[in-house]
């Protein structure tokens, strides 16, 4: 494929596409396509070698802002789309824009799938643990005990968590970031668009009309810092206003602890790249009100990818055979009716 | 030794019924006879029959499996009504088949398996070969086919049970001598087949060689029959059956557009064997992806398509269902895919292995919305190759989702195919623009109303396409009144104008007269051969075979009012002739079925005696 035929380099403005959004006045959406605006074109991909796909849902308008391919196609089938695209045109880079609705609920099963195959694709889950777009009921994430308009009595089902999901999908690579930590999510992008295989980043997202504050732990600029667990691969894991907290290892059960007290070498030391995903499920467990939320990359590590082998399977037989057509057609036992035989 | 005297006789066509227990290997006795049968120069015809568990109980009546052919020096398009020769190799696949048999006709059966066990499992109180209405009515042979089986591969270094697997080799071989097949392209077969365990390769060529030594010495079988050469286009042939021919067609309709093909499937009856033909396919840069569920099947090849590769989806009736909404998506964005139905007997899971054509209707309208799709049916298994490749170019030059409709009946029956040159078939053109000037994702052809494959990976190009309603011409959601009935109408006038891009409606018969009948789909055999049987009889019948369900062919409407009647046979509860009536306001005549089997010549020849009188 040819590139873009300026050579200049790309800006966060060429990947807009000029389409007014039309997000509510104050959603976390807006952050979030600021920074993946942001952060494409340091990837030095043509802009035309990027499709975004999402499903249905608030998020799912994103590839519409996007000046870039793609497809704004039906509930929870993203992956799907993607997967198959994918298989097709291997150069693309591939990015699927959902929710918590879209790939948890209507979509579990391809959200599922497309983590296990570890196609190369990179999923963005939008989480508002709400869903907007119907205007205001409870989501596979949202707290059991929610009152909404679907459950005034209170939610009576428990929710999923997105990273356990896709830890237990055997995902290849796992990231969580906050709409409002427009730094940190432009680092796990980045990282997320560099990994070779399929990506999830949970992006914990504000509605701010059906659920607003569901993460005000996280974003308040007084309660963050206590909050907030910073997962940095080889760091003993530290958090808080002095990062005087921190967390260790109690037979089976992460605890919070003083680092003053306990030094930290008996902290637990984050590794992304461990082979077991024991130590990213304990992080995917921990949040208040007992534990800070990790956010970052829980798990990285390399596992063979579905479109390649695909392409490797097929070289491997066109390396193989000839694709001459009339010998298929030959193939097995064939008989000949001679000229004048009727 | 040889018996005193041999008759001979002449027979322009046979037709034999293989059945047993689901594990005594009918399927393969079946297919090696047509296989021999075709190379030795006969047409021929098949009609694999089984049950959808994988081993029903042994002996059972639900576990019988069954193989009808039918083989002919004349041109024959079915595998025949009744049965001539009824091979029975236990006494549950009696009990199910004997009703077909014609009367007098060639009765062989495997005595060593009508044991009280046996015939208990079959519903028998008394043992059937001991009734003298069947040696009366019928020219039965009771053969110990497992007995001489076993006896002559005594010698051999086998477990007694694998010996006894032989026996439908010697069946084969006993009915290859009745019919004066040669034995030599089965022994390849054998040797080929078994060539890394020579030890079953030799017993079952001896199983085979013994069963025809039986028919030479045994004097019961006194008549040999023979039936001569069938004269047929020249050319070279082989044996397909449909879903052998829709990979086929699918992997050269790719590759005359020079682009890969993509197959995302879910593994469904009777489809599946598609996914099985083309996963071998992967030198022609055929790419078959198994997904977790039809509609991500339907998602995949969405997105394949987007990507600009030839994309195709298969499924059967229960897939569809799920694949639907997905579909309506295809139609809103305009994108070239083939969604091929292996028909089967519905609804819901319905009967998985037997066939029906009731899924028409849900392919011409099930979906939400106005949506309309192309609908084009293959008549025969060869012809799956044929409509196959139409699909793609309908497909790709009018940039819209196609269906293709076979079915059971047509995906599993077998018969010959005349190859052609893969240079001889005409290549299918794609563009995809590359220029930014002007460009509008939903610009419309002025032929074919269609809009542009732009591909991603083409700079200037970059577009966004979606499920909401499009703007005409920049494909920007809108939901402006006016321009919502615009592209309904634009939608459902791109698909009637494929009509001036296929053969015009031209019937095989009189161009008028008394009766038209008007098919579609797997039943062309049976009811071509019936309407020629009528026009033989002196009557004034004409018949036309629609490939193209959706839009109809140009001059239809006048082909219809060109007879005094219509009469319209389909393996369900009257759609075509539904939509017929709506179309042409014609009083056809619905003539239906829905038993999980293919219509008979003499069932659709009643109907038009029936019809005439």
């Amino acid at each position: 494929m040819t590139s873009t035929a300026e050579s200049r380099p790309l800006t966060r403005k060429d990947f807009a596409s000029g389409q007014a959004v039309r997000w509510c006045p104050g959603c976390g959406d807006y952050a979030i396509l600021a920074q993946v605006q942001q952060t494409l074109p340091k990837l030095g991909i043509p802009r035309e070698n990027f499709v975004v796909v999402s499903g249905i849902g608030c998020s799912s308008r994103f590839p519409y802002y996007m000046n870039t391919y793609g497809i704004h196609s039906i509930h929870g089938r993203a992956p799907t789309l993607a997967t198959g695209l994918k298989c097709a045109r291997p150069d693309l880079q591939v990015w699927v824009v959902t929710g918590d609705g879209d790939s948890l609920a209507i979509g579990g099963n391809h959200f599922l799938h497309a983590l296990r195959r570890n196609v190369d694709i990179n999923i963005l889950l939008f989480n508002n643990r709400i869903y907007g777009l119907t205007k205001g009921q409870y989501s596979p994430t949202s707290e059991l005990g929610k009152r909404t308009k679907s459950s005034p009595q209170g939610s009576i089902e428990n929710p999923v968590n997105p990273i356990g999901v896709a830890i237990g999908a055997e995902a290849s690579f796992i990231a969580r970031t906050v709409d409002m930590f427009q730094q940190h999510m432009s680092d796990v992008l980045l990282r997320a668009a560099e990994h070779r295989g399929a990506t999830l980043v949970e992006i914990a997202q504000n509605c701010v009309i059906f659920n607003d504050g569901a993460w005000k732990h996280l974003t308040d600029p007084d309660a963050k810092l206590e909050n907030v667990l910073y997962l940095e691969h080889g760091k003993p894991m530290r958090f808080g206003q002095k990062r005087q907290k921190g967390i260790r290892l109690n037979g089976f059960q992460p605890e919070v602890v003083d680092v003053a007290e306990v030094g930290e070498e008996d902290l637990l030391v984050h590794d992304e790249k461990a082979e077991q995903p024991t130590l990213a499920y304990f992080l995917s467990r921990m949040g208040p009100p007992e534990f800070p939320t990790p956010v970052g990359v829980f798990r990285c590590i390399d596992k063979p990818i579905h479109d390649q082998l695909l392409l490797e399977q097929v070289r491997e037989a066109e390396a193989r055979k000839s694709p001459d057509m009339n010998a298929l057609y030959r193939q097995g036992q064939t008989w000949e009716v001679p000229q004048g035989a009727k | 030794m040889t018996k005193a005297s041999i008759q001979k006789q002449e027979l322009d066509r046979v037709t034999i019924l293989f059945c047993g227990d689901s594990g005594d290997g009918m399927q393969l006795t079946g297919s090696q006879f047509t296989a021999t049968s075709a190379l030795f120069g006969n047409d021929v015809s098949t009609f694999p029959d089984y049950p959808s568990e994988i081993r029903a109980p042994a002996g059972s009546l639900a576990g019988v499996s069954a193989f009808q052919l039918n083989f002919s020096s004349i041109p024959i398009h079915t595998p025949g009504d009744t049965p001539d020769a009824l091979v029975a190799m236990n006494p549950a696949a009696l009990k199910v088949y004997l009703p077909k048999l014609k009367p007098k006709g060639m009765l062989i059966v495997n005595k060593d398996a009508f044991t009280d066990v046996n015939l208990k499992k079959a519903g028998y109180e008394e043992d059937p070969l001991e009734d003298p209405e069947l040696t009366s009515q019928y020219q039965l042979r009771k053969v110990p086919i497992t007995t001489l089986t076993v006896n002559a591969l005594e010698d051999l270094d086998l477990g007694n049970r694998a010996k006894r697997r032989c026996k439908n080799f010697f069946a084969l071989g006993l009915v290859y001598w009745l019919y004066g097949r040669p034995t030599e392209p089965t022994l390849r077969w054998i040797q080929d087949k078994f060539s890394k365990v020579p030890s079953v390769a030799e017993a079952n060529r001896r199983a085979l060689e013994t069963g025809h030594q039986l028919g030479e010495t045994e004097e019961s079988f006194a008549v040999n029959y023979h039936v001569a050469k069938a004269s047929t286009e020249p050319g070279t042939y082989r044996i397909v059956n449909g879903n052998e021919a829709s990979a086929l067609g699918f992997a050269t309709a790719a590759r005359l557009a020079g682009k890969p093909l993509v197959y995302s499937s879910y593994p469904i009856t009777p489809a599946t064997d598609v996914l099985h033909e083309l996963a071998k396919l992967k030198h022609l840069d055929v790419r078959t992806i198994q997904y977790e569920d039809e509609i991500a099947a339907m998602g995949s090849a969405i997105g394949a398509a987007f990507g600009g590769t030839f994309s195709l989806t298969g499924t059967s009736g229960p897939g569809v269902c799920l694949k639907s909404e997905a579909i309506n998506l295809a139609i809103m964005l305009e994108l070239p895919v083939v969604i091929l139905n292996v028909q089967r007997g519905g609804p819901s899971t319905g009967m998985p292995t037997k066939t029906e054509q009731a899924d028409l209707l849900q392919a011409f309208a099930g979906r939400n919305g106005e949506s309309p799709i192309p609908i084009l049916a293959a008549a025969n298994p060869a012809d799956c190759f044929d409509v196959a490749i139409e699909a793609f170019r309908i497909a790709v030059r009018h940039m819209t989702p196609v269906f293709m409709l076979t079915d059971g009946y047509i995906a599993n029956g077998a018969e010959p195919w005349r190859i052609p040159g893969f240079e001889d078939l005409e290549l299918i053109e794609v563009t995809h623009p590359s220029d930014p000037e002007g460009f509008l994702p939903y610009e419309r052809d002025d032929a074919t109303l269609a809009r542009p494959w732009a591909i991603p990976g083409t700079p200037g190009l970059e577009h966004r396409l979606g499920g909401l309603e499009k703007q005409d011409g920049t494909g920007a959601v809108s939901y402006d009144p006016e321009n919502h009935e615009h592209m309904c109408r634009l939608r459902a006038k791109k698909v009637e104008r494929i009509a001036d891009f296929v053969p015009e409606a031209r019937a095989d018969g009189p161009p008028e007269g008394d009766l038209l009948v008007l098919s579609w789909g797997g039943t062309f055999g049976a009811v071509y051969s019936a309407c020629q049987e009528a026009r033989t009889k002196g009557h004034s019948v004409a018949h036309f075979h629609l490939r193209y369900l959706n839009p109809f062919p140009r001059g239809l409407g006048k082909l219809l009012s060109s007879y005094n009647k219509v009469l319209i046979p389909e393996l369900n509860l009257g759609q075509l002739a539904l939509l017929i009536r709506a179309r042409f306001l014609v009083d056809a005549v619905s003539f239906t079925k829905v038993k999980g089997r293919p219509f008979t010549i003499s069932e659709v020849k009643e109907k038009i005696e029936e019809v005439l009188s």
